[in-house]
């Protein structure tokens, strides 16, 4: 689970996937996910990080999340 | 060689700007914006109603051209007494239907001072639609499996060897998809009225509408690759909107086009990239394509790139371009005065 090493995005949340000329819009939320998950952070460590930070219950977002990566992968943002 | 002082003249066909718009207007704009060299346009039309003999602040003077069924030597006649005139340096032809007649003339075009930047004959037909998938199987090219057809009667055949929809396509323009067999024979005679035989019978393939407009020194190398993803599609199948991308893999199948055929002088890869990302080769134009502006804006101006290879100049082949870079094209009404086509309609010269 990598995002592609050329994906292009900024901080309001466009992201523009050069080889295929796509272009998307995420919220702030989706920006920082984003933004980790070219860390190469796990599941697990995103869900930790982003629980900690907002007042969110864990279950409720390990759902959104898991949506989110999918939706991710379908765009071809993500390995 | 050139004096670089001094302007030179280009002449340019292809002015017309229909729903399936002529190359020559975007040629003229992207040449005219080089910082290189200076030029003067001279456009060559077929018809009076050309967009492009108007557009005054793009061409400096029109002439109108035979067409390209009165053969080669009017051709060559015409463009003599327009040399005569004008001293053309560089001709660039932007329609399929003409070319033939150009690389048969351009010898003679070169023993008179006027070069050219063609592929040859070999070439040229290489890459002909009723040639594709001989191209393709060759070379190991993902093309569609296809079929010529002389007669419409034929038609009832192609459910052998094909699934539904299938695309019917002229010798050098149009494309209909046919979902039954009936809209096929439609598309065959339509077709044929409009552009002759053969028609092609083609496999219908589901994907994304890529482009690439290639620039190749005819040594099998490339001086420019610029792909672009259609973004906006009219009925004709035509890319009203699209944006430049980088993809290796387009980048590499051009290289290979190039390397195979040696290709010389401006073409554009038609390409469906499936989506197990396999890139099929639906058609190879052998000139410049209408949206080659965006190849300029992006930072590698094919058109100005062949004017200075026509004229024997070293060109060192482009990097990179902007990614990202989009047109939109649009329509607007330019206004002309009776006398501008009195002119030339009646004397063939504006």
């Amino acid at each position: 689970m990598k995002v592609r090493k050329n994906i292009a995005m900024n901080e309001e949340g466009f992201i523009f996937n050069p080889s295929t000329g796509d272009s998307f819009s995420t919220n702030i939320l989706g920006v920082e996910i984003i933004s980790v998950l070219k860390n190469d952070l796990t599941f697990n460590e995103i869900t930790e990080l982003v629980c900690k930070k907002y007042d969110v219950d864990k279950t409720a977002f390990e759902k959104d999340l898991e949506e989110f990566i999918l939706q991710l992968k379908e765009f071809n943002i993500l390995n | 060689m050139n004096d670089i002082n001094q302007k030179r003249v280009v002449a340019v066909t292809g002015l017309n700007a229909i729903d399936s718009p002529g190359p020559g207007v975007p040629v003229i704009r992207a040449i005219k914006e080089n910082s290189e060299f200076e030029v003067k346009i001279i456009g060559l039309s077929y018809e009076a109603l050309e967009p492009g003999i108007y557009m005054h602040d793009y061409i400096d003077k029109t002439y109108q051209i035979p067409y390209p069924s009165a053969g080669t030597e009017e051709l060559l006649n015409r463009l003599i007494y327009i040399h005569e005139k004008e001293r053309i340096d560089v001709l660039i032809p932007n329609f399929d239907a003409e070319l033939f007649n150009f690389i048969k003339i351009s010898p003679k075009l070169k023993e008179i001072g006027i070069n050219t930047f063609l592929p040859d004959i070999e070439q040229f037909n290489s890459r002909d639609k009723s040639k594709l998938s001989e191209l393709g199987k060759k070379h190991g090219f993902y093309v569609p499996e296809d079929k010529i057809l002389h007669e419409v009667t034929e038609m009832k055949t192609i459910k052998e060897d094909f699934e539904l929809p299938v695309v019917i396509k002229g010798k050098f323009y149009d494309a209909i998809v046919a979902y039954t067999l009936e809209q096929a024979e439609k598309a065959f005679l339509s077709i044929q009225a409009k552009w002759g035989l053969p028609i092609i019978v083609q496999e219908y393939i589901k994907g994304t509408e890529i482009n690439i407009a290639i620039l190749g020194d005819g040594a099998g190398n490339a001086i420019s690759i610029v792909a672009m993803r259609k973004l906006y599609i009219t009925e004709k199948g035509k890319a009203w909107s699209g944006i430049t991308i980088e993809d290796e893999e387009l980048t590499d199948l051009a290289r290979k086009f190039l390397k195979i055929t040696k290709w010389r002088g401006g073409c554009e890869l038609e390409v469906m990239l499936t989506n197990d990302r396999k890139p099929y080769i639906m058609e190879v134009n052998p000139r410049f394509p209408a949206w080659i502006y965006l190849t300029a804006a992006a930072g590698q101006n094919q058109p100005a790139s062949l004017v200075k290879l026509a004229l024997g100049e070293k060109v060192e082949p482009f990097t990179s371009y902007e990614v990202g870079k989009i047109f939109i094209r649009y329509s607007w009404d330019l206004i002309t005065d009776i006398h501008e086509f009195q002119k030339i309609s009646g004397n063939g010269e504006l």
